[in-house]
């Protein structure tokens, strides 16, 4: 259906695809798989008309193409839904839909009800329903995924282009659109899918290209290749070096023994959290498991004081910290590593440097003056240690990689000193190597004293990076998994099987029947 | 991602634009020092030059103010009230001594910045909004204190608005030197850095324990007491209170100063060095347009073309 044969593609400097071949068949889904940086993005944006092809050709339904934009592509028959959703928040669901290509009725004017009925028939065809008529930004990040792409589907395309589409949706809202699919896979369109995620594209990828460093390292039927097999094609190492070292960066096994560094006693927060009790000893990694909505999130930051709590209390070695405070937590000695790092971790426009020195700059100043020269040797120290590649620390974090903006982050937090860390989903997001690197890099601060609060959605990472493992459901504890009970399976079982506390518990986007397991 | 290479695709283009948005209003000022050097008669004299920077420094002083502001991700609507606000203030405490009138209209200018910040940060009003609110009432309540134009007569006011030292006038002294305060607390102090990460990502500033609310109102506190000194300033040259005319637009001409000095709208960056000479770049404009006979309206409009100008040369920026 839509093919690149010999296809390069340079930047000054880089050499982004070399003689890169890709067929996307019809009525077949196509994982486009490889490290950030393999050229993954760039293969995709020459597909849609966003980048020329410096050489080789784009084969499209047969005969050679050549789009000069996106629009000229879109018209041919190839849609894109990309990783963050490009809609317009304050029209309506129906609008969005049909934005630009409304029913008209006499006189020219829109259609409305034509358009409301069409939309609601084309949601509901999707497994979305939702009044068509209520702005897009009242909808969930993953109800307005599903509405990007009833609009990609509905402009009749053939080729359907989804990047990352999963990142941002719950289970249940992965299992609708696995669904969708299948059903386009059916009508004989073109899905080419990626995703880092490599659970997903066994379950619904028919065939896969592995690209590395812009070229084709592999291609074929996903079911002939092994698990381990292409995360080795995928970073260029040999099997035997991944399966040693298991497929994350931990080591596990720390000391247990001393007196908890933060113990976190019946936090609650209404609607969100109901008596939830953590503790963490110093050089200990615990986890906190459980489904998108369970309350792991809230209870981290509930502790560092950005959510403010109900009743409860938390103590960090033996003193008790105000809640709903963040300075307040942060001077007693916690750190939290936000889940959505773009928006609230990293400040785009400011450089590594300054946002490294961000959280410790009352303590890098004196009488409100920076200290220049503190600040450049704290940076430097934490840019070779945590390994922070950036052309130089003046560089803006926003230009970084997803892997060494998380790294900015942690050197942020280091910084101060903390006694205890909560990491929500430190390696989302980030390319394979990056992540185990940050995986490599939570056992070492570990190692060194530190209390250690992991939440991590992927259940492999929870498992071999915790020492014990506390299972939330609808914002309450439900078990506590420790020494052998550690596994991944054990993990599942708990999330699957243990009854829902109170409904008062309950929080919003958690009613029951919500996860598969 | 691959898009960092996207950046290099265009290079050299993209080069000249980002020198553009850099340098562009320096460029501007020196073009049209030179092409009033060439075509304007005396441009070229001390007393122009004294003309040009005594006009210039009330502008400059309050532009100064709404650096910070824009930079925090906000804006000061309200700094045209508070100069007027300032010059009641001054003229009915002027019987208590010249020295405790101004330091009444300063104050002034920090309690309407307070009541600023407070409804921004506290109540979390949007800036545009808060400020209005106080541009409104400022001024109501410049003229409840003082209902009509009055004269100042007061020999310590009349040096300071017209008085010099080796030549420079004071006013102008007191507008670089705020000018290189403000330059020195947004670079060197933990407020100016605090207040630049707020600007760029407020979840990010909070969520790093920066005193969020203290920083913001404290940035309106500074706009306010700036605005305040321009008050006051002007009010010594014109030897007259006038609190139904001082300050008028002056919210416009400031903004239009530290846009077209390049410090973006969307907040997280400063350029002081930009807003000085957008301020006089500004001045210059309309020097040469009233030197050349041409009717004020034009000089509305060539304002107007250097704003776009600006906006345009930074456009690429906002999208980071």
């Amino acid at each position: 259906m839509l093919s690149v044969n010999g296809l390069s593609k340079s930047f000054p400097g880089v050499k982004a695809l070399s003689s890169v071949d890709f067929t996307a068949r019809a009525g077949e889904v196509h994982a486009l798989i490889g490290e950030n940086g393999a050229g993954k993005s760039t293969l995709i944006k020459v597909l849609t008309g966003v980048y020329q092809p410096d050489e080789g050709e784009v084969t499209y339904d047969g005969a050679p193409v050549r789009f000069a934009t996106p629009l000229q592509a879109q018209h041919a028959g190839i849609s894109t839904i990309y990783q963050e959703v490009n809609l317009v928040p304050l029209m309506s669901v129906a609008r969005n839909l049909f934005l630009g290509r409304e029913p008209r009725g006499r006189l020219g004017l829109i259609d409305f009800r034509s358009m409301h009925r069409q939309a609601e028939a084309a949601l509901r065809d999707l497994g979305l329903r939702v009044d068509v008529r209520r702005p897009l930004r009242e909808l969930g990040v993953g109800a307005q995924q599903m509405v990007a792409l009833a609009r990609a589907v509905s402009v009749d395309a053939r080729v359907v282009v989804m990047d990352e589409p999963t990142s941002s949706l719950e289970p249940r809202e992965v299992r609708t659109l696995f669904g969708v699919i299948r059903m386009l896979r059916e009508r004989g369109i073109a899905v080419i899918y990626v995703s880092h995620r490599l659970d997903e594209l066994y379950e619904i990828c028919d065939a896969v290209t592995v690209l590395r460093d812009g070229k084709v390292v592999h291609t074929g039927r996903i079911a002939e290749l092994e698990r381990l097999r292409l995360v080795a094609l995928m970073l260029g190492r040999e099997i035997a070096d991944v399966r040693q070292e298991g497929l994350t960066k931990f080591a596990g096994g720390h000391d247990t023994e001393a007196e908890p560094v933060l113990e976190a006693q019946e936090l609650t927060v209404r609607h969100q959290l109901h008596d939830v009790s953590v503790s963490v000893r110093p050089g200990e990694v615990v986890g906190l498991g459980g489904l998108l909505g369970s309350g792991r999130s809230e209870t981290a930051k509930a502790i560092a004081g950005a959510l403010p709590t109900d009743s409860g209390r938390v103590v960090v070695a033996g003193v008790r910290v105000r809640t709903g405070s963040t300075p307040a937590a942060i001077r007693a000695g916690i750190s939290l590593l936000p889940e959505d790092r773009k928006a609230e971790g990293i400040v785009p426009g400011l450089s590594v440097r300054e946002n490294i020195a961000l959280a410790a700059l009352p303590g890098l100043s004196r009488f409100g003056l920076v200290d220049e020269a503190r600040i450049d040797r704290i940076v430097e120290t934490f840019m070779e240690r945590l390994r922070i590649k950036a052309a130089s620390p003046q560089q803006k974090v926003g230009e970084l990689s997803g892997g060494n903006q998380q790294k900015v982050l942690l050197a942020r937090w280091l910084a101060m000193q903390p006694k205890v860390l909560l990491l929500d989903e430190p390696t989302r997001g980030i390319d394979v190597g990056a992540k185990a690197e940050v995986q490599k890099l939570i056992d070492e601060l570990a190692d060194d004293g530190l209390g250690v609060l992991l939440i991590s959605s992927d259940p492999e990472e929870l498992i071999e990076g915790s020492d014990r493992v506390i299972v939330l459901k609808d914002g309450a504890v439900v078990e506590e998994l420790t020494g052998d009970a550690v596994t991944e399976d054990r993990l599942m079982r708990a999330i699957a099987t243990a009854p829902a506390v109170t409904a008062t518990a309950t929080g919003e986007g958690t009613g029951p029947g919500g996860h598969d397991d | 991602m691959t898009d960092l290479t996207l950046g290099r695709v265009t290079a050299d283009r993209e080069r000249l634009l980002a020198l553009l948005q850099e340098y562009g209003v320096y460029l501007g000022v020196v073009v049209l020092f030179l092409v009033n050097t060439v075509f304007t008669p005396h441009f070229l004299s001390t007393e122009n030059f004294r003309t040009q920077a005594v006009q210039v420094a009330p502008v400059l002083i309050v532009a100064l103010g709404m650096a910070l502001a824009i930079g925090s991700e906000g804006v000061d609507l309200a700094v045209g009230s508070v100069m007027a606000l300032s010059t009641s203030l001054l003229s009915l405490y002027l019987g208590y001594g010249p020295g405790i009138a101004v330091v009444v209209a300063l104050v002034g200018g920090a309690v309407v910045g307070v009541a600023n910040g407070s409804l921004i940060a506290f109540v979390g009003v949007q800036p545009i909004v808060a400020t209005l609110a106080l541009m409104v009432a400022g001024r109501g309540l410049a003229l409840v204190l003082l209902p009509q134009l009055k004269d100042v007569h007061d020999p310590a006011m009349a040096e300071l608005g017209s008085g010099d030292a080796l030549g420079v006038p004071y006013v102008v002294l007191i507008a670089a030197a705020l000018a290189l305060l403000v330059g020195f607390v947004v670079r060197r102090t933990t407020f100016g850095r605090s207040l630049l990460a707020i600007g760029d990502s407020r979840p990010a500033a909070r969520l790093a324990g920066l005193p969020v609310r203290r920083v913001l109102i404290l940035v309106y506190v500074c706009s306010g007491v700036l605005a305040a000194v321009a008050g006051v300033l002007a009010t010594a040259r014109l030897t007259a209170s006038d609190p139904s005319s001082l300050g008028n637009l002056m919210e416009l001409s400031a903004i239009t100063a530290v846009v077209v000095g390049g410090t973006p709208l969307s907040g997280g960056r400063i350029r002081i060095g930009g807003t000085v000479a957008g301020a006089v770049l500004i001045q210059l404009l309309t020097t040469t347009l009233i030197k050349h006979d041409l009717p004020p309206s034009w000089t509305q409009i060539a304002q107007a073309v250097v704003i776009v100008l600006a906006v345009y040369a930074a456009r690429e920026r906002g999208k980071r």
